[in-house]
């Protein structure tokens, strides 16, 4: 909503600095989004257009002769070809400084001279036009300054943003009784009800409503005598600067009484409506009508109808009027509509048809029905001062309505303002912050009581907290002060929390970025990442098909990461996620979809063995043992370089490297090795074990020993080391595995893993016969449990 | 030659020696003839039964003083030819340290974890726990409870995202109470929700986390974003309290230059509603370019929460009073750092990454 310190001004005596006031709309919860002090235009004169003459070496621009004083024109070059002999224009003279910085000077244009410029609406910031020169109409004086002419001197707009819960402010008499208030300066709504000589005898229309509820209130007059022009420039100004076309005066009155008073109206050509009839009744599956934009619209039952004798469409309530009754040139007779509509339903409907318009932008928060006549009046007025020879009014107004809704006061506790705003608050002080702002306040028997009546323009204000704010508000939010509650507990992360944390300390320690790939995939990203899932969860109403599924794996999302950096010469890259994946659900009990947070790390140039050690860096960060089980085939990974994590019994993951297919489909030509993990199942197992006891280290000598056996391919490395572990019992303090190799020396299908074992009693120093014997129960188990013997 | 001249000689020649000594091997080799009773000075010493007795504590003094000497001047050298060869393998051991081969290998969070770490350290610092809920939600959770009914106008600040679970979903308008209406949230309200149903009161939490809405990707707008809310529930909670609340993070979060300001606004969830505005942190409220002059930067949403929604949660609200408060995290880390394009934070290019 934009308005304009002269026209603020017409209800309230606002003064002061144009940045002080716009601080003090802003506080009211107006906030401004911007301030414009209207340009003065120095040397922006009104200038008549004496002759238009061809340009003799150019097509695309025009000499004009243009007449600041009389008979003495001044030759200027010109690019727009909308002007005739005798319009008057603005003209920028020699010398003026335009409102985007640009000196006007005298200049050749292809060998002629130009002695300054004739200008268009959107140059001299005072409309966004910018096809063609402003014509001004006749009557200016010529040679006079323009900002004089049109009566805009030291004029002010600011650009507000109205809150949905307050349609008041969408009109500049509601901000200016909001502004008055914060001011203390009186505010009031001109009686317009006199201006208009005596109504004519007649009967010319009927208003019948249907449906009371759609429809509380339809008020209704007939004038005549109207003659459909051009509205005077001040208004015109008016309605551009706060962002409406002028388009003729009958209608840019209706504008202008709507931007005024916040009352959108429709103006129908009497004589294209049967009988003067008009009826309001809810439309019916299917029922079609072509409105003002030239576009049929198809409506549905529950949208509110204008019809006219026959209950055919011409209007849609509240949200755009149909063509056929549209004002033109030739109208002479207008009704002139003032109805109040059903909020919601005004809403939907024009939602559903992509159609918001200034009426139903305000008809959707709540129009003020109490100023129906005084709308009717105000229009009556501006039209008959804006038409030569006067308008005529026929008949009464016509006001059809049921009961209308009354608001109820509300109970306000003095002690409740102070304990929801802060700061304590007397009855007077409550009394004073109200009335201005249009309630009413009436004291109680209770010293802590008094009943608040809300005007009819707040539907929005209905409880006691409501009218907190408006307390609040107009004592303004930031002079109550600051407080600051202390939380009786310790503020802290939970042990999940901070396990989540190191995990992702681990993975950046060992060198991996953080990457936050789309979580929506394109129906075939799945299948493309090598997974194969049956029913991924859908978006029903997603801006595009590529982003349609809710992704069910951070697999496609991290190999398209690695793919962009691969594309950008970003090679090598080692990439980390944590983040929630999507399944469908089978817990019956609950109606979301399964979603749990998955760790997933994705290193490209990197082999299988590195998501292995990626993940010993995890297990031993977190205390976690992670047990691995080589699998074929798993999901996404190469064929023969996967296993399956397990902690315990439970499996949690897999590590392994890309399949190559998937990899070619992503245009990464390196091996990429991957890990991940469900991360509720390693946070659990982490907290599980975090209160790890102390073993005492021992004193005494530790002894080393060596063993290289020749294992089938088909024993997991994993279950030699456990089989060792088993077989050395208490006395062992250290295992590894620190030598694999493959040659043709050995036998095929079996490799050499060699185990270093350091051995360490608690209590003793192990002797060499005690050491020999552990040595030998380890050869034995591993011979005996595996494919496996000892290497010489 | 008089047994002083003697002792004379003998030591001027074996300092002569040492001096000539050339390294510490040739000075080892000389050690035998230095000391000991094959030196020209161990050979005099058994000169000294020939010594009259008289003479015998003058010319023991001569002796000892000139085993004395040498002995010195061959520490001297000694010592000399250790710093020498300790100095000669040092050079060989010379390293130039701008000679290390490839880059750091320390990875790097994503600057919107970064982000959400940091918020979250200083709103516990602040006594706050922080609490976390699904990204999937059901329309009550994420509107309804929140005093969104169905039909509510404001529904259509939010561009909601629903889910298709196949037989699951039913679509209308979730009055129907049993009506499954499942969306991905469009705010971390729903954990505030969730929150304030399963613990009572008194409740200090900031809800961090991934929202969606249905906005075309530009410089300023994600589908997917975060958010940071913020909850307190606890008697005479009040307006002020929210103010104070906000200003003590601002400046915690921002340092002392920074401050926050409350302006009137509407959300259905609040009572009083209030937008929450900073100092621009580029001009720190001087007027610039970013806040548009006004020295003050849009932060967030906030207000006291709306008594519908404390009842819908089970919480009488004549007893207990609360406030909400919200704001992007992802815009944070925007304004913080001057990155004029949202859509950058989530190429997952590692020359973006890597900055931060």
């Amino acid at each position: 909503m934009k308005v304009l310190l002269s026209w603020l001004r017409e209800f309230a005596p606002i003064e002061g600095d144009p940045y002080e006031l716009a601080d003090h709309m802003s506080d009211l919860g107006m906030a401004v989004e911007e301030t414009r002090v209207l340009d003065p235009l120095n040397g922006v004169v009104v200038a008549r257009v004496a002759s238009l003459r061809p340009h003799p070496e150019a097509d695309r621009i025009q000499l004009v002769d243009v007449e600041v004083e009389p008979n003495n024109p001044v030759q200027v070059c010109c690019g727009a070809f909308n002007m005739s002999e005798g319009d008057l224009i603005p003209f920028a003279t020699i010398g003026t400084v335009m409102p985007d910085g640009m000196e006007i000077a005298q200049r050749k244009m292809r060998g002629e001279v130009s002695n300054g410029m004739c200008c268009s609406a959107a140059e001299l910031n005072l409309g966004s036009d910018h096809d063609g020169i402003m014509i001004l109409p006749q009557g200016l004086t010529v040679g006079a300054p323009l900002m004089d002419q049109i009566g805009l001197v030291g004029d002010v707009l600011w650009d507000l943003e109205i809150n949905p819960n307050r349609p008041d402010a969408m009109s500049v008499a509601g901000v200016a009784r909001d502004l008055a208030a914060r001011l203390d300066v009186p505010f009031e709504i001109p009686d317009w009800s006199e201006s208009v000589s005596e109504p004519l005898e007649g009967d010319l229309a009927s208003i019948n409503v249907e449906d009371g509820e759609l429809c509380p209130r339809f008020t209704a007059r007939v004038i005549r005598g109207v003659s459909v022009g051009e509205s005077p420039l001040w208004m015109q100004m008016r309605l551009t600067l706060l962002g409406m076309r002028p388009i003729n005066s009958v209608v840019d009155v209706s504008n202008y009484v709507m931007l005024e008073l916040g009352t959108p109206n429709h103006t129908y050509d009497l004589s294209l409506v049967p009988n003067g009839h008009i009826g309001v009744r809810r439309a019916t599956d299917g029922e079609t009508i072509l409105t003002l934009d030239g576009q049929e619209r198809t409506l549905l039952s529950g949208d509110g109808l204008i019809v006219n004798e026959d209950s055919e469409p011409i209007g849609i309530a509240g949200v755009m009027g149909g063509a056929t009754t549209e004002i033109s040139a030739s109208t002479e007779a207008v009704l002139l509509e003032l109805a109040s509509w059903e909020s919601e339903s005004i809403a939907r409907t024009s939602q559903r048809l992509g159609l918001r318009s200034e009426a139903s932008a305000r008809f959707e928060r709540g129009t003020d029905w109490k100023l129906n006549i005084n709308a009717v009046q105000r229009f009556c007025y501006l039209l008959n001062e804006i038409t030569p020879d006067g308008i005529e009014l026929v008949g009464e107004v016509l006001d059809v309505h049921g009961a209308l809704p009354e608001n109820e006061a509300v109970s306000v506790r003095n002690s409740r303002m102070s304990l929801l705003l802060g700061r304590d608050f007397t009855s007077t002080e409550i009394r004073d912050l109200l009335v201005p702002i249009g309630f009413d306040v009436e004291a109680t028997d209770s010293e802590d009581v008094q009943l608040v009546t809300v005007p009819s323009f707040r539907p929005d204000t209905e409880t006691e907290t409501d009218i907190a704010e408006e307390v609040a508000r107009h004592y303004g939010y930031s002079s109550l002060g600051t407080t600051v509650p202390r939380s009786p507990d310790a503020g802290r992360l939970t042990a999940e929390q901070k396990t989540r944390r190191t995990i992702r300390q681990i993975m950046i320690g060992s060198g991996l970025v953080e990457a936050m790939p789309n979580p929506f995939l394109a129906p075939d990203d799945v299948s493309k990442a090598g997974l194969s899932v049956e029913n991924p969860v859908q978006l029903l109403n997603p801006l595009a098909v590529e982003e349609s599924v809710l992704r069910p794996s951070l697999l496609p999302g991290l190999l398209t990461s690695v793919g962009y950096n691969y594309s950008h010469r970003n090679r090598g890259v080692r990439l980390f996620e944590t983040g929630a994946v999507f399944g469908a659900s089978n817990d019956s009990t609950s109606s979301l979809p399964d979603e749990y947070e998955q760790l997933a790390a994705l290193l490209s140039d990197s082999d299988a063995a590195s998501a292995v050690g990626l993940l010993r860096e995890l297990g031993d960060g977190l205390k976690v043992e992670f047990r691995l089980i080589n699998t074929d085939d798993l999901p996404g990974l190469h064929p023969t370089r996967g296993a399956r994590i397990c902690i315990g019994e439970v499996e949690i993951g897999s590590v392994g490297e890309i399949d190559p297919v998937v990899l070619e489909r992503y245009e990464i030509d390196d091996r990429c090795a991957w890990l991940d993990l469900r991360v509720d199942q390693i946070i659990q197992a982490a907290i599980a074990d975090s209160d790890v006891p102390y073993e005492p280290v021992s004193t005494f000598p530790s002894s080393d020993v060596d063993l290289a056996f020749l294992v089938d391919e088909g024993v997991q490395a994993s279950a030699i080391e456990l089989t060792l572990r088993n077989a050395a019992g208490d006395e062992l303090q250290d295992l590894q595995l620190f030598d694999v190799f493959r040659s043709d020396q050995i036998d095929q299908g079996s490799r050499s893993l060699a185990f270093s074992i350091r051995l360490q009693a608690k209590d003793r120093t192990l002797g060499e016969e005690e050491v020999g014997g552990i040595r030998q129960r380890c050869i034995e188990a591993v011979e005996t449990s595996h494919k496996a013997t000892l290497r010489s | 030659m008089s047994v002083y001249e003697q002792i004379a000689q003998a030591r001027a020649s074996a300092i002569g020696e040492i001096e000539q000594a050339g390294d510490m091997e040739s000075l080892t080799a000389l050690e035998p003839m230095l000391f000991g009773k094959k030196s020209t000075l161990g050979g005099l010493k058994r000169l000294m039964g020939e010594v009259d007795a008289a003479d015998k504590a003058d010319v023991g003094q001569a002796l000892n003083q000139a085993q004395t000497d040498v002995r010195q001047a061959h520490a001297t050298v000694k010592e000399r030819f250790i710093a020498e060869n300790r100095r000669a393998q040092l050079e060989t051991e010379r390293l130039d340290l701008t000679e290390s081969l490839g880059g750091s290998n320390r990875g790097h969070l994503h600057l919107v974890t970064q982000t959400m770490e940091r918020l979250e350290d200083v709103f516990v610092g602040m006594g706050f726990t922080v609490s976390e809920g699904p990204q999937a939600e059901t329309d009550w959770y994420n509107f309804e409870a929140l005093n969104l009914p169905a039909a509510h106008p404001a529904r259509s600040m939010f561009d909601t995202l629903y889910l298709d679970l196949g037989e699951r979903t039913e679509i209308g308008d979730g009055d129907g109470g049993e009506a499954t209406n499942i969306l991905l949230r469009t705010h971390t309200s729903p954990v505030q929700i969730r929150v304030m149903e399963s613990n009572p009161p008194p409740i200090y939490t900031v809800c961090p986390g991934r929202v969606f809405r249905r906005d075309t990707a530009d410089a300023s707008h994600m589908p997917v974003f975060h958010q940071i809310e913020g909850l307190v529930i606890d008697h005479g909670i009040s307006l002020t309290d929210l103010a104070g609340t906000l200003n003590e993070f601002t400046a915690a979060y921002f340092g002392g230059a920074i401050r926050s300001r409350l302006r009137p606004s509407y959300f259905p969830f609040t009572e009083p509603s209030a937008e929450f505005d900073i100092t621009c942190v580029i001009c720190e409220g001087e007027g610039c370019q970013t806040c548009q002059r006004t020295g003050w930067i849009e932060l967030g949403g906030c207000g006291m929460v709306h008594p519908n929604v404390l009842s819908n949660c089970g919480i009488d609200s004549e007893e207990w009073t609360g406030f909400a408060f919200g704001f992007g995290i992802d815009r944070l880390a925007l304004m913080r750092h001057g990155i004029k394009d949202l859509r950058d934070m989530y190429t997952n290019d590692v020359r973006f990454l890597e900055q931060f």
